[in-house]
């Protein structure tokens, strides 16, 4: 096998990723991914030079490598390439998404549906009006459509479902409402300032993530030196944030199984989270929190004397409802057996993030492929079995739980830490970034795993920046989540998943 | 005649009492007692919008609803007196009269050919069709043991005194607040506050009316509320034996006139803890799954079986 074997956080010469055939890369691949440890996190074509250059990457959670997979294909010609999905299905996003952006046509590929309606997709002829729906017929099935606008204040997307009665037969998922061509501003934009800004609008409700996962990436590719009190501020505005959203995600649970108390009281205690983030930098989704290199808001004893405040208060509180929420009857019989999905399945569509955990996978970047402060920490990832609502929402809890300690013990370690975070503003232009280098940083965000890679030209501007979501995998788990579930339990399973529309859609 | 004017009070009152219950208990300050009435009001005084797909039936449908709950309210009776109308069979008269109401909703709610509403509609008519055993079994209960098929009639010959049959009217108020939960869409079978079309019963049928329909549909469901909670109401409002001895030493005092006011006051004191359990109740649970529902419902038919045969054994028709 022809590979170039890194880890996370690191970049490479471009060069010294081996060019192979794409019938070695499409049988090496697929003869790796054989491995339930190994997954694929980013796969994806952009034109280099005069050729589209393609870039796999496939992350083994065993031994915290990546393995990098590198070939190239004529721009000029029309390529049919045997699909990789045939073998290991959880590559047919990307290939969907390859096919969609360069025309390239994987055959054997079950269905090559657009997934974004990029603005410079290949065939300008695929518009949102005319999307090929899955249709099923029969005297009994009837479909309801739901959205793209709906009822509640969230992002826009369509869901068919085909049903049987209240049963549903499938669920067809239709996004590209919100595409915004952010990967390309990455490039056009060419102030740092600008890219923070769009690398924190990725999606709205994973600015930390987002952020943090880009500001690595630049580091990188300048040559900054990795400092370890500033990863270990930022682990504790990603916890923070994870906290903030889990919380706030089971109060929105609670409202859709119309259990009230839930409701208002997890709805409360995402307040203080949020608001802690206003205190710290003047925002409460923690824009401009995180900046390449430095830390422009730093974390000063009062601030850390008022964070300890506030987790107490929260974890008292906290505790006090989950245990009553996880103890109520009604409650548990409505979240326990409904959107079932199995290890097997998610395997199979390469799920990540919560999703995966609540089947039994232990896939979490935190102790995989360790970046900021967690290489010092030893987490355990949380999982579950049953991979039903229930699961997803116990392991959100536990999640806020450890994330409370795992503040608590990297605050124990600020105080300690002798050396301090460079919080002097950088001049980005005095700086340059390093020629034809890929640079990868994959990173734990509350949703699951976000995956950035960038890569250089021989001017050492950005030649191209890719984006990966964890939503990206999961719709598709969503999915197979509510087949053969009742339709009234879609909003229940679509809250459990939370995925990100803008973030898929980009 | 007291009570359509009861019913009417406690309608405009019910659903501000519990809203205000509910948004105690989660801790907010919530709308006031009155929202219900000035929101009446505010769509009251618009016109109402018509989708360009829906028919006549989608346009008279809500004035149907309306009249419907009314003629059923005709023959409710309060106490020991008359409702507006009472004759031989009248409890069927208003199974029915409700029933006409319900239909118009459902092929209305079909009329706009809006998937979600047909789901809606669906739902509708299955719950109704599952509850109406209940009501059945438990009003033809009390008519065989009172010997008569009119309201009036059973409430005003109903057998108190007896250990059994007080009984058998706490068994009948759980059965016919169960029954009044699931008509009006409330906990555990609906949640009337969901946003979500995908899981809502009542609410989704209701999508596509607008202004001075949507009032009559709002008022419509605030009535039916105040009427389940008279239907269950009427069992306890007899004045305790001791009391009605105490106010006869009082020579000076108009005894009906008293006897009626403490008769109202106990009615509206039981419709006012109806709506508090109701909002309690629905504060501190999580809705049902969609497919337990019918289970829900039947358990409820089960209940009022039990009914039946207490009635059998009260009237040795049935040796144990």
């Amino acid at each position: 096998m022809n590979y170039l074997l890194t880890k996370n956080n690191t970049t490479v010469d471009l060069n010294a990723i081996p060019v192979i055939s794409y019938d070695d890369f499409s049988t090496d691949v697929s003869l790796l991914v054989q491995d339930e440890n190994r997954h694929c996190v980013t796969y994806y074509g952009w034109k280099h030079l005069e050729v589209l250059k393609f870039i796999c990457a496939i992350a083994d959670d065993a031994t915290a490598a990546i393995y990098l997979f590198s070939y190239e294909l004529n721009v000029h010609e029309k390529h049919h390439l045997a699909s990789l999905t045939h073998h290991i299905f959880a590559f047919h996003i990307f290939e969907r998404e390859i096919h969609e952006n360069f025309g390239i046509y994987f055959t054997d590929h079950p269905w090559l549906k657009p997934v974004r309606y990029a603005y410079d997709r290949a065939d300008q002829n695929n518009t949102i009006a005319n999307y090929p729906f899955f249709k099923i017929t029969g005297n009994e099935i009837h479909e309801v459509g739901v959205g793209p606008i709906h009822a509640g204040v969230i992002e826009p997307g369509h869901f068919r479902f085909m049903c049987n009665g209240e049963n549903v037969l499938h669920l067809e998922i239709q996004l590209g409402f919100q595409h915004k061509g952010t990967e390309n501003l990455f490039l056009t934009k060419s102030k740092m300032s600008q890219r923070h800004l769009l690398a924190e609008s990725i999606a709205g409700d994973t600015v930390v993530g987002h952020a943090y996962t880009f500001a690595r990436n630049m580091e990188q590719l300048y040559g900054i030196k990795e400092n370890l009190k500033l990863e270990l501020i930022r682990s504790i505005a990603l916890e923070l944030e994870r906290i903030a959203v889990h919380v706030g995600n089971l109060s929105a649970l609670c409202t859709d199984v119309a259990y009230q108390l839930g409701s208002a009281v997890f709805g409360a205690l995402r307040t203080p989270i949020i608001n802690y983030f206003q205190w710290w930098c003047g925002n409460r989704f923690s824009r401009t929190l995180i900046r390449t290199g430095y830390n422009p808001y730093p974390l000063t004893p009062a601030l850390c004397d008022r964070l300890v405040g506030v987790l107490d208060d929260f974890e008292k509180k906290y505790i006090e409802m989950s245990e009553e929420m996880f103890h109520l009857p009604s409650v548990l019989a409505r979240l326990e057996r409904s959107g079932i999905i199995t290890q097997e399945q998610m395997h199979l569509v390469g799920a990540v993030g919560v999703p995966a955990r609540a089947t039994g996978i232990k896939r979490d970047i935190r102790t995989s492929h360790p970046f900021a402060y967690y290489k010092h920490v030893k987490y355990e990832p949380v999982t579950q079995i049953a991979g039903d609502t229930l699961s997803h929402a116990v392991i959100r809890d536990h999640e806020i739980k450890k994330s409370i300690t795992l503040i608590r013990t990297f605050l124990s370690l600020l105080d300690t830490m002798p050396i301090s975070e460079p919080q002097q503003k950088i001049n980005y232009q005095t700086l340059a970034l390093k020629p034809n280098q890929f640079s990868i940083a994959l990173t734990e965000s509350w949703r699951g795993e976000i995956c950035h890679t960038a890569v250089t030209n021989a001017a050492g501007e950005l030649e191209h920046y890719k984006i990966k979501d964890p939503s990206m995998h999961n719709w598709l788990a969503l999915a197979l989540a509510v087949r053969n579930n009742e339709i009234s339990d879609f909003p229940i399973c679509n809250k459990t998943f939370d995925l990100s529309y803008c973030g898929h859609d980009l | 005649m007291i009570s359509l004017i009861l019913i009417l009070i406690t309608a405009l009152l019910f659903i501000g009492v519990l809203n205000r219950t509910r948004s105690l208990l989660s801790g907010r300050k919530g709308p006031g007692f009155l929202q219900v009435i000035k929101d009446l009001f505010r769509m009251f005084r618009k016109g109402s919008t018509f989708s360009t797909t829906t028919s006549m039936i989608f346009q008279i449908a809500p004035s149907v609803y309306f009249g419907s709950i009314i003629m059923a309210l005709l023959v409710v009776p309060f106490a020991d007196q008359e409702g507006i109308l009472s004759f031989e069979g009248d409890f069927i008269f208003f199974i029915y009269a409700l029933a006409i109401g319900k239909f118009f909703m459902i092929i209305s709610a079909l009329d706009t050919g809006s998937p979600f509403e047909g789901m809606g509609a669906n739902r509708e008519a299955l719950y109704s069709l599952l509850v109406e055993p209940a009501f059945f079994i438990l009003i033809g209960s009390f008519s065989m043991l009172s010997g008569n098929t009119s309201f009036y009639k059973i409430y005003q010959t109903m057998h108190f005194g007896s250990y059994e049959s007080y009984l058998l009217c706490v068994v009948a108020g759980f059965v016919l607040i169960q029954i009044g939960m699931i008509e009006n869409s409330r906990l555990p079978i609906d949640d009337p506050k969901t946003h979500l079309e995908l899981t809502m019963v009542h609410e989704v049928m209701i999508l596509d009316n607008s202004g001075f329909d949507l009032g009559l549909i709002t008022l419509g469901t605030s009535l039916k509320f105040a009427i389940y909670g008279a239907l269950v109401a009427n069992f306890f409002v007899e004045p305790p034996h001791a009391l009605i001895v105490y106010i006869q030493q009082f020579p000076q005092v108009d005894f009906k006139l008293l006897l009626l006011a403490i008769q109202i006051g106990m009615f509206m004191g039981i419709q006012f803890l109806w709506a508090v359990t109701v909002g309690v109740s629905e504060s501190f649970r999580a809705r049902a799954r969609m497919n337990r529902n019918p289970l829900i419902i039947f358990t409820l038919t089960a209940i009022s079986i039990l009914i039946f045969f207490g009635v059998l054994i009260i009237m040795k028709k049935f040796q144990l």
